[in-house]
């Protein structure tokens, strides 16, 4: 069973002029119904396999996106909405601004855009999807590898 | 014949409890004019939450978890192999107050906060849990599941407030809104996941099937309102519980979800109007 | 000071016990079922003059433990000998010297009343206390008083009795020789009366025992009458403002139901010509005024039992020490009141007199589990709670019927343990950490995890299945229906769930488990401990074994009381679901184990949102500053808060008692 059938996600909105955010909740609605994919809006980083984040990272929410990461269960697939998340968009010069989110952690999808599309929001999550099947099978590798070197 | 029910039980109410969760889904979702996700889709779910690690706050979280899956399982056991049903109650309370446990060992805002809503559900079910016991051995003599199936006549002609009144505990028990308050299926509530916050990965599945088996045990007293000596009556238990089912969905999509303070009163006088005058009617005339 | 009258009252007993005996020709065996009850009768009384003569010290220590192993070891002997007579007995048929004595010792003790009462200045209480013993001495020393029947029986309610006073009772004994040191040292302010507060404990139990092996009313009254005293000095022990506030309202309630004791003596005496408690329910059956004295008698009983309107001097009973509380709400006291209801069952089924009894056993037992829900000081949460459940004894009892009564009877037995392990254990918290407040029993379980587990176990005997105390609420729940009285099924099914949700929230607090909190140094006496895990074996025992115990003592007295006998009440399949369930709890761990399929679980910090400090106790506020994190139960003063219900509830009792009790005698005249 892929575990790629059922991508719980977990919306975080960094430092976002919202337009991001108004196009992931769209993904909601009935015109482009995520859910088709098994997508659940979790709100909960312990329940999540997506981290979703549109804005980019300040120093005030620096921590905030390192402690969510690291309250979510392996696998697990970051994907950076915007151009904001991806390299801190416009707002990138500004004082408090310290850039795209891969500067906390690490990101596994770009989704440029400014706002980004739903249609390709919706993309990057299929993409994130099919990324953690390969996390997943690489966990359980090095489970097996660890094991035998016990 | 026993074992044989209770493989038949823990085979096939996951299978059918997931069911029942993919129609319940794919019935909001067409309620808010969308495709909804497949059919199968809370199996998908279960079984990637089995594969996920699991993340605890402590090293108590499990062990209370196990305790309500585990019990959860003997409870509905318990039911369908024709046990007591007062007893089934308390089991079925007991259970229950291991996974308010699990949620208060965690220690954090949200799981606490869920922890309190849970247990003020269970004060406000509790009663008409207990009330429709009571109504089923005043209607056929006996508390024993076995008698009560086989009694000639359907226990909801005895018990039609009962009967309305157990359907209003089942919203507060299958965690639909206006009572899903201490953990809900949506999406965003506005305690995160309340009573489930804090668990993950493979415990947060304990719980999820735990559900499905739960889920299962109350259509079967729904069905026990219904079915008499005739083998037909429980074709239309099946349906009856079907129906029940929908209907609780029906009843998720179209009200919004309550304060406490309203779930428990009008529980409790559901509870007084509904079951107490069923009760004081027959036991008048029985 | 307050005993100069107790060694020569004991020792005048004692001589005469011995010369009754000898005057009459009894068998071998039963003089030394005789010599027990008189030693339990006495014992106790010499034992707490001893201890009150004592100095604090290892002496007074070593004479606590001492008297309390022989307490336990004659009430397990006298057991084992009776069980093995297998039947009622009954002694003393003539006794007019002791009953002179009897008398003298009642004027006694109404001067002492007297004595506190003018030096308090509530004068009140000189009215109710002369009220209720003038009269009663007036009719013996007159002559007036019906003579003969038996004046003590032993039978198998006198058992179970004896085993909830004498263990449980001794436990607590054993245990107040430890806690009362770490009271003084916690609490300078008061004066140091140890030595008399441990010999009230005694006197305390002596004034039990006289109480359930006597069968004469007057004595039973006596007897009444010094735990009503010996109560009113142990809540005022402390001597605040409060406590002696606290201890007047005790005495002029409990005053206030003897007084309706001494008047059902009266009547009965006077008018029906009955000094005995059995031939009083005998008589129920073929005489219309028996009703009289009965409900007399469960109106005393009720007071004892701190029944609705009377709830409020157990509450303020609270302010003495632990140990007391202990005492009265699990092993004595209280559960006076609730014995002679049981006593009386007989007599209450299907008149008026029962239906006033179970009105107001199921009100109370449905209020006070509400009223629980506010509170959050522990103490007052097991006092609600003791209220509640003597609230549902008081209503089986008062069903009058075979398996309510047997309902009653375990219940009592079930809550004497289970209730006196909270006290104990809720003392020994607050002798370690400062605080009864269940608030601040936050993550006991990591900071002194075998108190917790020991209070996990009380609590869960409370009111969870398979434990105690379910079963035998299962079967008055059974009782009520069978005996086709809706109200009660609606009190108990209502009042059932908010016990759920009072326990369930202290278990709650119990275990929640904090990051980074270091294990308290377990400061909790030897004496303390052992008394602690006896009582915690004793739960569990009583759990597994209640079959046992219900064959052996309860069923051959219900038989007897009710001359049936009927099926099991609890059927056999279920006594077996129920072991299955226990051994599945047992076993929990392993099962965990196998569920989690090995994997090792991953440790994270708590969900705050992202801005969890790291050690699940603090977050950043908006201003980014740290602020700290309190999680508090669920109290809904507003729904449930003693403002709100206590005045209606114990007006509405007021109003149901009044005007059943008007109603029953204006009717039986």
């Amino acid at each position: 069973m892929n575990i790629s059938k059922s991508p719980w996600l977990l919306h975080y909105d960094g430092s976002s002029c919202n337009g991001c955010d108004i196009e992931v909740l769209a993904c909601t609605t009935p015109v482009y119904d995520v859910e088709r994919f098994g997508v659940i809006n979790t709100g909960n980083p312990k329940h999540a396999d997506i981290f979703l984040i549109t804005g980019g990272i300040n120093s005030q929410n620096r921590e905030v996106v390192k402690q969510l990461y690291s309250q979510m269960p392996d696998p697990k697939v970051v994907v950076a909405v915007g151009i904001c998340a991806c390299d801190g968009g416009i707002f990138k010069d500004c004082y408090n601004i310290l850039g795209g989110v891969d500067k906390v952690i690490p990101v596994d999808i770009y989704v440029p855009g400014c706002a980004a599309k739903p249609e390709s929001i919706i993309d990057g999550v299929v993409k994130a999807v099919g990324l953690l099947d390969k996390k997943r099978a690489e966990m359980k590798a090095n489970a097996s590898v660890s094991h035998k070197e016990d | 014949m026993m074992f044989l029910k209770i493989a038949l039980y823990l085979i096939l109410a996951p299978l059918i409890g997931g069911l029942l969760s993919g129609i319940d889904r794919k019935i909001s979702a067409r309620f808010q004019g969308r495709q909804g996700p497949p059919l199968l889709q809370p199996f998908y779910d279960l079984f990637k939450l089995f594969e996920k690690q699991a993340l605890v706050v402590n090293g108590v979280q499990d062990f209370f978890v196990g305790g309500y899956f585990v019990f959860i399982l003997f409870t509905g056991c318990l039911f369908f192999v024709g046990g007591d049903l007062l007893l089934v109650c308390f089991a079925l309370t007991l259970a229950e107050v291991f996974l308010m446990m699990a949620a208060c060992s965690a220690n954090s805002p949200y799981s606490a906060m869920g922890s309190q809503r849970e247990l003020l559900q269970m004060m406000a079910y509790e009663p008409m849990l207990l009330l429709t016991a009571i109504g089923f051995y005043i209607a056929t003599g006996s508390f024993m599941v076995d008698d009560i199936a086989k009694s000639s006549v359907s226990p909801i002609a005895y018990l039609p407030g009962m009967f309305f009144g157990f359907l209003y505990i089942l919203t507060i028990k299958f965690r639909k809104s206006p009572f899903d308050i201490s953990t809900s299926h949506h999406a965003h509530q506005e305690m995160v996941k309340g009573i489930t916050t804090e668990l993950s990965g493979n415990i947060l599945a304990l719980v999820e099937l735990a559900v499905w088996y739960e889920d299962v045990l109350l259509l079967g007293i729904v069905g026990l309102f219904i079915v008499n000596m005739q083998w037909w009556s429980f074709l239309i238990a099946a349906v009856v519980c079907l129906f029940a089912y929908i209907l609780e969905t029906f009843v998720d999509n179209l009200f919004p979800r309550v304060k406490w303070n309203s779930m428990l009163k009008s529980t409790w006088l559901v509870t007084l109007i509904a079951g107490g005058v069923n009760l004081l009617i027959l036991t008048l005339v029985h | 000071m307050n005993f100069l009258e107790n060694p020569s009252f004991s020792y005048i007993m004692l001589c005469a016990f011995r010369m009754k005996m000898r005057g009459n020709k009894f068998k071998g065996e039963t003089v030394v079922i005789m010599e027990m009850i008189a030693t339990l009768m006495v014992f106790p009384f010499l034992a707490a003059l001893l201890i009150a003569c004592a100095k604090p010290g290892k002496l007074r220590d070593g004479l606590i433990f001492c008297s309390s192993i022989v307490i336990v070891a004659t009430v397990l002997l006298l057991c084992i000998n009776v069980l093995q007579g297998g039947k009622t007995q009954s002694y003393l048929m003539e006794t007019q010297m002791l009953d002179r004595i009897f008398l003298i010792a009642e004027l006694g003790l109404m001067g002492l009343v007297f004595y506190y009462g003018i030096r308090y200045k509530r004068y009140y209480i000189l009215l109710l206390s002369a009220a209720g013993t003038l009269p009663v001495v007036w009719m013996e020393f007159a002559g007036r008083g019906a003579q003969g029947g038996d004046h003590i029986v032993v039978d198998y309610l006198t058992l179970i009795m004896c085993l909830v006073v004498g263990v449980v009772g001794s436990l607590i004994c054993v245990y107040a020789i430890g806690y009362i040191k770490d009271y003084h040292k916690h609490h300078t302010e008061y004066k140091d009366r140890s030595s008399f507060f441990l010999s009230m404990l005694f006197v305390f139990m002596g004034a039990m025992f006289g109480l359930i092996f006597s069968s004469n009313l007057t004595w039973i009254y006596f007897f009444w009458e010094v735990t009503t005293f010996c109560s009113f000095l142990l809540i005022g022990y402390t001597q605040t403002e409060e406590a002696i506030n606290n201890s007047f309202r005790a005495l002029w309630m409990n005053l206030l139901g003897g007084l309706g004791f001494a008047c059902a003596i009266l009547y009965s005496s006077m008018a029906l010509h009955i000094a005995n408690l059995q031939d009083l329910v005998a008589a129920a059956a073929n005489n219309k005024a028996v009703i009289i004295p009965v409900t007399l008698l469960a109106f005393a009983a009720m007071t004892k039992s701190a029944q609705m309107p009377f709830s409020r001097w157990l509450l303020g009973a609270m302010v003495a020490p632990t140990p007391t509380s202990a005492l009265l709400h699990s092993a004595t006291m209280v559960k006076a009141g609730v014995y002679l209801l049981i006593r009386l069952s007989p007599a209450l089924y299907g008149n008026l007199a029962g239906v006033m009894v179970t009105s107001i056993g199921g009100f109370t037992f449905f209020a006070a589990s509400l009223l629980a829900i506010s509170q959050s000081d522990g103490k007052k949460v097991l006092a609600y709670s003791t209220i509640s459940n003597l609230g549902l004894i008081a209503a089986c009892a008062g069903v009058g019927l075979h398996q309510a009564v047997w309902a009653a009877i375990l219940l009592l037995v079930f809550h004497a343990v289970s209730k006196s392990l909270l006290f104990v254990s809720v003392g020994a918290v607050e002798n370690i950490t400062g605080s009864r407040n269940i608030e601040d029993m936050h993550g006991l379980i990591v900071r002194l995890p075998k108190l917790a587990f020991v209070m996990i176990v009380g609590i869960c005997g409370m009111f969870l299945a398979p434990f105690g105390m379910l079963i035998s609420k299962w079967a008055a729940l059974k009782a009520f229906v069978d005996s086709k009285s809706v109200w009660l099924v609606l009190f108990l099914i209502f009042g059932s769930a908010s016990t759920l949700f009072y326990w369930g929230k202290w278990l709650g607090k119990l275990v929640a488990v904090i990051h980074r909190s270091a294990q308290l140094k377990d400061t909790v006496r030897k004496s303390e401990k052992g008394s602690i895990y006896t009582l915690t074996f004793l739960v569990i025992a009583l759990c597994i074994s209640f079959p046992v115990f219900s064959n052996i003592f309860v069923e051959p007295f219900l038989s007897q009381t009710f001359h049936d006998t009927i099926g099991a009440i609890i059927s056999s399949s279920d006594l077996n679901v129920m072991l299955l369930m226990l051994c599945m709890i047992v076993i929990l761990p392993v099962t965990v184990r196998l569920l989690t399929f090995g994997k090792a679980n991953k440790r994270v910090i708590s969900y705050m949102a992202g801005v969890n400090e790291g050690d699940d106790r603090t977050f950043v506020d908006s201003f980014g500053h740290e602020k700290s994190m309190y999680l508090a139960n669920w109290y809904m003063d507003d729904y449930f808060g003693e403002k709100k219900l206590l005045k209606p509830s114990l007006v509405l009792a007021s109003a149901i008692m009044t005007i059943l009790m008007i109603i029953v005698i204006g009717g039986a005249i």
